[in-house]
């Protein structure tokens, strides 16, 4: 097996470029009426009465769903980490701004939007909850998995009252929201009770669930399908309001139902990064090694449902530290439940942690790669496990040589180019490697080709790609043999795809379906008087290009499509289920990485511009290139944007998001993102972590990213900004 | 002088024809439909993509008679008699338009969600004979926004392809 | 959106007479700012009169003064030789406004009549004197990082969005109108109102007042103009503070001076007295610092927006400077 797998073209690529891929909103069905949501104006208080005359008057309304009229369901999740309680029209009180409130459908789009715009809805209002800073929070049980949200080891107080060098600082990161270029989108339809659900979602099988108990019905009358999803980075990892009110509406008109979140929307329900508030202090001896490290974290929820954001997880592991304590604390507010986004955790627990090794670096007047070569954990220290593999140091070489950080004067404030400042900041990436059960079916046909199902999602991740490629060595037959098909709760189970794991668990299930219908095709010829491989020893065989063939001696074979040729059915089937063993017993599993920024600051202006990002990652057996450097540099992009660009803006007294769109919520475009900008991949062999030997590569690229950009920034003007964005006004 | 306001139409219906990839559809839609709409929800072509309906993001990207426009802030009634090309039209048959091609070759994309709106973008970048310089391409193509942030590759591509083309 | 009846015409009067006649009508160029605020239902007219067969779209260089038509695109107004050679600062700050996609479509009429970005605006849920007079201003406590420093009132304190237009200021653009009384020109430094405790009225055009072309008189000081912007992203996104300025130099001395300000006021901002501080002094840092100073005099923050004084008094010295050199 090669540590890094052929950088072919993405399988589903030509469908993207061509306009042909159908993306959930784009499903055609006949009798199609539109549903749109109308969203509370309120963050707290009750519904005290409503106005849906002129609504329901309007020209193509087919209904108008309340709280008053809403049929029952299901509003309380039942389990499962992705699932939420959700505001599903059920009673009159409003938890947060942009809460559903009511359903309009029309037979068109223009229709049921004009529609909502004319629901009135009077309020009591109450006092809201929307301070994390001051509201009375609590210890959640656990910050994440079975993590227990308060952690010691060794004594904290102790080592860091003693050390010689102590940096105690607050860093702060605000409500980001992942908006994906699709935004959420259901077409609902029922045949009796029978649910058909297209859904842009990162997992069909946990919409599937959710659907099922919303609804009350067994999860087999409900087939959920997302063949393409347009960006998620975990706000469809869960399913949402808006997909049961589809569902909802369709029942209740009888018809099929198409609801798409208007872009203002994608601010309301679908989840978002919370706020934190982290306290992170190190101490220190004088040469920089780390003797205490104290990372408080401080994150909203929503009053009616429990998100932690993790930030501290990685402090626990990413250090050899012998004493460590870590503290999550969850503040609930009249604001809509967060959730998971793109490394949740590692993302804004890497900005505290790596800004304050870099404020530690300066403490010791040390080069801050060097710091933490001095800290590297050779095992995991929380876990007191060896790593399965771990290639950090390698990342650092290597990203610091292709980043020149040579050229970095160590002094703050000391280089220029003309009348800019610049800056160079580095910062450590860690990112666990999840595993979920997972299965997929391969068909193996007389024609000698492939046909691969799992019930798993392509988010761009490359997963088609990937798994046609997996499906494709193992059969020993060209890629261009395979289809690949996902994203549908009637092809065999698979997880979420979230935390990075669709290919760790997904990969090992199409590897183990493809090598076993790869055997039972083996077996045929052997059986098979007519085939000359008859009577052969299966030791003996290899398989290349859709040819079984004796290794010793080539000419001796027989073709896949001869062997099922002769098979009455034409074609095998074989499931491949796969399922994590005991390997996280014997080791800690995680991908690591390095990152470099260069920065130039205008020092008049406050404007800051990166113009050289590198990143360097090792994360298992790459299965391919070029769509795993994709991820990287995508997750490169998001930590210069969660550094510069994002923020969104809630009105400290309404609670109302006054920035819920894309010219006020930025993200960066185009030329935000240098030329100079790129992404390494470290080889790295892990026989320990999974048969495949791959972590996740989805979620790493953004690690530690705002971070560098934060340590470059200081770099150049001396000035440490704590509270992200960095934006002109906090250097000006 | 006659007078030379055209008759109203709507608010209700109206006949309205496009030309769509030199295909003509005639559609009945309000007035107050957006080509966007008409695209995805009446003409059957959604290929098109709606990532904002507000102007900010580019997914929406149309040519009308050649020009670049975000297809969401715009009326489809404003548009007859115009030639408008959607990704859908791009490609001859099975040959790739060679944005198309170098889209797929420099992996300019991920979801593929913002990708119609980029490669139409890119195409009329360089029927606009624009500098092909790197910083050039960034700022041209400023008005495509891609949150899976595969903006590398997208200069790349249209880097690649604006070589072909000269 | 709300429903409305669509109607166009290749006649500008036939065009004036029928927004004339109706209170509920409105032209339509671009549609980029107009279809947008149909869509928040900011904006609801009964009928639009779509204006884009008017003869207005073209750009002509005459001996004087260059004319932009109305219904000339962003872009190709951007793109104009005789723009960019006579008034670099209008082809600057268009090629810094929206996007490519956008500037093809919006003309440069609708620019200049384009509405506030600000959030309270666009949000019917919340309250905004601009959009329901008497409803009170919650930008005033509230976010306010993108509002008005100069020029605000208890009313309103919303920034024009602009770029063009701000550069128009220093150039000394005039405004051409067909209206229902005829026709008139209308220097660019009075086609934009101030709120007072009238915030939804904006520029000093009548219902059905048509633009036909903006004019750029030809001069030297125009043609040393120049356009600079700051915002938070290196593309595609309004100003949060900017500046137009254009100098001419003789004899060592400043003789003539145009500052315009965008991004902080609720209308395009000339600084006249910083303009007349700088004629007849010798061009240098500590004059255009003083320029800078007076341009503020009087600004003052609302929380979020403090960091546009001193932000916009450093972007009038670099502009400054830089134009000089
Ligand atoms: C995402 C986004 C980003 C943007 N960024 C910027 C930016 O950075 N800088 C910037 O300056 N602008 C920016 N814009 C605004 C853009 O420049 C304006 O929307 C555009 O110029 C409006 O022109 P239009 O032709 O589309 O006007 P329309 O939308 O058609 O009309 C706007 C208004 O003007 C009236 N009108 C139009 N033409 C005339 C006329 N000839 N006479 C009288 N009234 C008329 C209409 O009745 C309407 O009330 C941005 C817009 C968007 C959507
Ligand atoms: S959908 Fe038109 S610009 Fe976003
Ligand atoms: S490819 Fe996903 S948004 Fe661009």
């Amino acid at each position: 097996m090669n540590l890094v797998g052929a950088p072919i073209d993405r399988v589903d690529g030509r469908r993207k470029i061509t306009g042909t891929a159908r993306y959930a909103a784009e499903t055609p069905l006949p009798g199609l009426t539109y549903a749109v949501m109308v969203e509370s104006t309120i963050p707290a208080g009750t519904i005290a009465a409503v106005d849906a005359a002129a609504a329901t008057r309007a020209s193509g309304v087919i209904a108008v769903l309340t709280y008053e009229n809403a049929p029952k369901v299901e509003q309380h999740k039942v389990a499962g980490m992705t699932d939420r309680n959700l505001p599903l029209l059920q009673d009159r009180i409003v938890r947060y701004d942009r809460q559903p409130v009511a359903v309009v459908v029309a037979d068109t789009f223009e229709r049921a939007t004009d529609a909502a715009s004319l629901v009135r809805i009077r309020y009591d209002t109450s006092v809201p909850a929307l301070s994390l800073a001051h509201g009375s929070g609590y210890h959640p049980e656990h910050s994440h998995g079975d993590e227990p949200s308060v952690y010691e080891r060794g004594n904290v107080d102790a080592a860091f009252a003693g050390a010689d060098v102590k940096i105690d600082r607050t860093y702060t990161t605000p409500v980001e929201h992942h908006n994906p270029m699709e935004p959420h989108a259901t077409v609902a339809t029922w045949d009796g009770d029978v649910l058909t659900v297209y859904d842009a979602t990162q997992g069909v099988f946990g919409t599937r669930s959710r659907l099922a108990v919303a609804f009350g019905i067994p999860p087999a009358n409900v087939r959920v399908v997302c063949p393409f999803v347009g960006g998620g980075f975990g706000s469809k990892g869960s399913a949402w309001a808006h997909t049961v009110l589809a569902a909802m509406a369709a029942r209740a008109v009888k018809r099929p139902v198409k609801l798409v979140l208007a872009r203002p929307q994608m601010f309301g329900s679908v989840g978002y990064r919370p706020a934190t508030i982290q306290r992170v202090t190190l101490g220190a001896k004088r040469d920089g090694t780390l003797v205490s490290t104290l990372h408080e974290v401080r994150s909203q929820t929503s009053i009616f449902d429990e998100f932690v954001e993790p930030s501290a997880e990685l402090t626990k592991m990413l250090y050899a530290v012998p004493n460590v304590r870590t503290i999550n604390t969850v503040v609930p507010l009249n604001a809509a439940t967060p959730t998971f986004m793109r490394a949740p955790g590692e993302s804004s627990g890497s900005f505290a942690l790596e800004s304050a090794m870099d404020e530690l670096a300066y403490a010791v007047g040390l080069d801050p790669l060097e710091v933490r070569l001095r800290n590297h954990a050779d095992s995991d220290p929380s876990k007191q496990l060896p790593f399965s593999s771990k290639s950090l140091r390698e990342c650092y070489s290597v990203g610091a040589e292709r980043f020149g950080w040579s050229r970095r004067v160590p002094r703050a404030r000391s280089m220029r180019d003309g009348g800019l400042l610049v800056g160079m900041g580095v910062a450590s990436a860690t990112y666990p490697t999840n595993r979920s059960a997972a299965s997929a079916l391969v068909r193996l046909s007389s024609d000698g080709t492939a046909h691969v199902f799992a019930g798993t999602q392509d988010l761009g991740t490359g997963a088609y790609t990937v798994f046609s490629q997996v499906a494709a060595e193992e059969l020993g037959i060209p890629v261009s043999s395979v289809r690949f098909e996902l994203g549908d709760t009637n092809f065999p189970m698979g997880p979420v795809s979230g935390g990075s794991q669709t290919t760790a668990s997904v990969g090992n299930a199409v590897s183990v379906a493809a090598r076993s219908a790869r055997d039972r095709a083996i077996g045929l010829a052997l059986g098979d008087p007519q085939s000359s491989l008859h009577g052969h020893d299966a030791d003996a065989i290899d398989v290349r290009d859709g040819r079984i063939f004796l290794r010793d001696r080539p000419d001796v074979g027989d073709t896949y499509a001869a062997i099922l040729g002769r098979h009455p059915q034409g074609e095998i089937e074989e499931r491949g289920d796969a399922r994590p063993g005991d390997e996280k017993t014997a080791f800690s599993m995680h991908a690591f990485g390095a990152q470099f920024a260069e920065v130039r600051v205008d020092p008049e202006l406050g404007t800051v511009r990166v113009v050289k990002m590198v990143g360097a990652f090792a994360s298992g057996r790459i299965l391919n290139a070029k769509t795993a450097r994709s991820q990287y540099l995508g997750g490169m992009v998001w930590g210069l944007s969660m550094a510069l660009h994002e923020i969104t803006r809630t009105d400290a007294r309404s609670g109302r998001i006054m920035n819920a769109n894309l010219a006020d919520y930025l993200v960066p475009v185009n030329k935000d993102v240098p030329s100079d900008f790129e992404a390494y991949i470290v080889p790295e062999d892990d026989p320990n972590v999974n048969p495949l030997g791959v972590k996740g590569i989805g979620e790493i690229g953004i690690v530690g990213a705002a971070a560098a950009i934060a340590n470059a920034v200081y770099h150049a003007t001396g000035t440490r900004v704590r509270d992200l964005p960095i934006q002109p006004e906090k250097l000006v | 002088m006659p007078v030379d306001v055209g008759p109203r139409a709507g608010p209700h219906p109206v006949p309205v024809t496009l030309t769509i990839n030199g295909m003509r559809h005639d559609l009945t839609i309000e007035p107050r439909v957006t080509l966007l709409d008409a695209l995805r929800e009446y003409a059957n072509l959604p290929g098109t993509k709606k990532g904002c309906d507000q102007g900010t993001c580019g997914a929406c990207t149309v040519l009308v008679n050649g020009r670049r426009i975000d297809s969401c802030l715009t009326l489809a009634i404003m548009h007859t008699g115009a030639r408008i090309t959607t990704i859908e039209g791009l490609a001859d048959g099975d040959r790739l338009h060679p944005m198309q091609a170098a889209f797929l070759e420099h992996d300019g994309f991920q979801c593929g969600y913002c990708t119609p709106g980029q490669i139409l973008s890119a195409v009329a970048l360089l029927a606009e004979k624009r500098p092909l310089d790197d910083a050039s391409i960034r700022e041209f193509m400023s008005g495509n926004i891609c949150r899976c942030g595969a903006y590398k590759n997208i200069v790349d591509a249209v880097a690649a392809a604006g070589k072909q083309n000269v | 959106m709300r429903p409305f009846a669509y109607t166009r015409t290749a006649s500008s009067s036939a065009a004036v007479a029928t927004v004339t006649a109706d209170r509920d009508a409105k032209f339509l160029a671009g549609g980029t700012n107009l279809i947008d605020l149909m869509k928040d239902t900011v904006e609801a007219p009964a009928l639009l009169v779509d204006i884009n067969a008017l003869p207005f779209g073209d750009i002509v260089e005459h001996r004087t003064f260059v004319r932009i038509g109305a219904l000339a695109r962003m872009s190709d107004t951007a793109d104009h030789p005789a723009v960019v050679r006579i008034a670099p600062a209008v082809a600057e700050a268009l090629l810094a406004s929206a996007s490519p996609q956008l500037r093809n479509a919006a003309t440069i009429g609708g620019n200049l009549m384009q509405r506030t970005r600000c959030a309270y605006f666009r949000d019917v849920a919340t309250a905004c004197n601009k959009r329901e007079p008497g409803r009170g201003c919650a930008a005033i406590d509230g976010i306010n990082r993108q509002h008005a420093v100069l020029g605000g009132s208890r009313d309103c304190i919303c920034v024009h969005p602009s770029d063009m237009a701000v550069a128009l200021l220093a150039v000394d653009a005039i405004v051409r109108t067909r209206g229902p009384r005829g026709e008139r020109s209308i220097p660019i430094a009075a086609f934009h109102t101030l709120p007072g405790d009238t915030p939804q009225i904006e520029t000093v055009l009548e219902h059905g007042e048509l633009i036909v072309a903006v004019d750029i008189p030809i001069s030297r000081l125009a043609s040393t103009s120049t356009y600079v912007k700051v915002r938070d992203r290196a593309s595609y996104e309004f100003a949060l503070v900017s500046v137009g300025a254009a100098l001419s130099v003789r004899d060592g001395k400043i003789a003539d001076a145009r500052l315009g300000l965008g991004g902080i006021a609720p209308k395009p901002w000339r600084a006249l007295a910083s303009e007349r501080a700088l004629i007849g002094v010798a061009p240098s840092a500590a004059a255009f610092e003083r320029a800078a100073e007076i341009a503020v005099g009087g600004a003052r923050g609302y929380g979020h927006n403090d960091f546009k004084i001193p932000l916009v008094k450093r972007l009038i010295v670099k502009s400054l400077a830089s134009v000089a050199a």
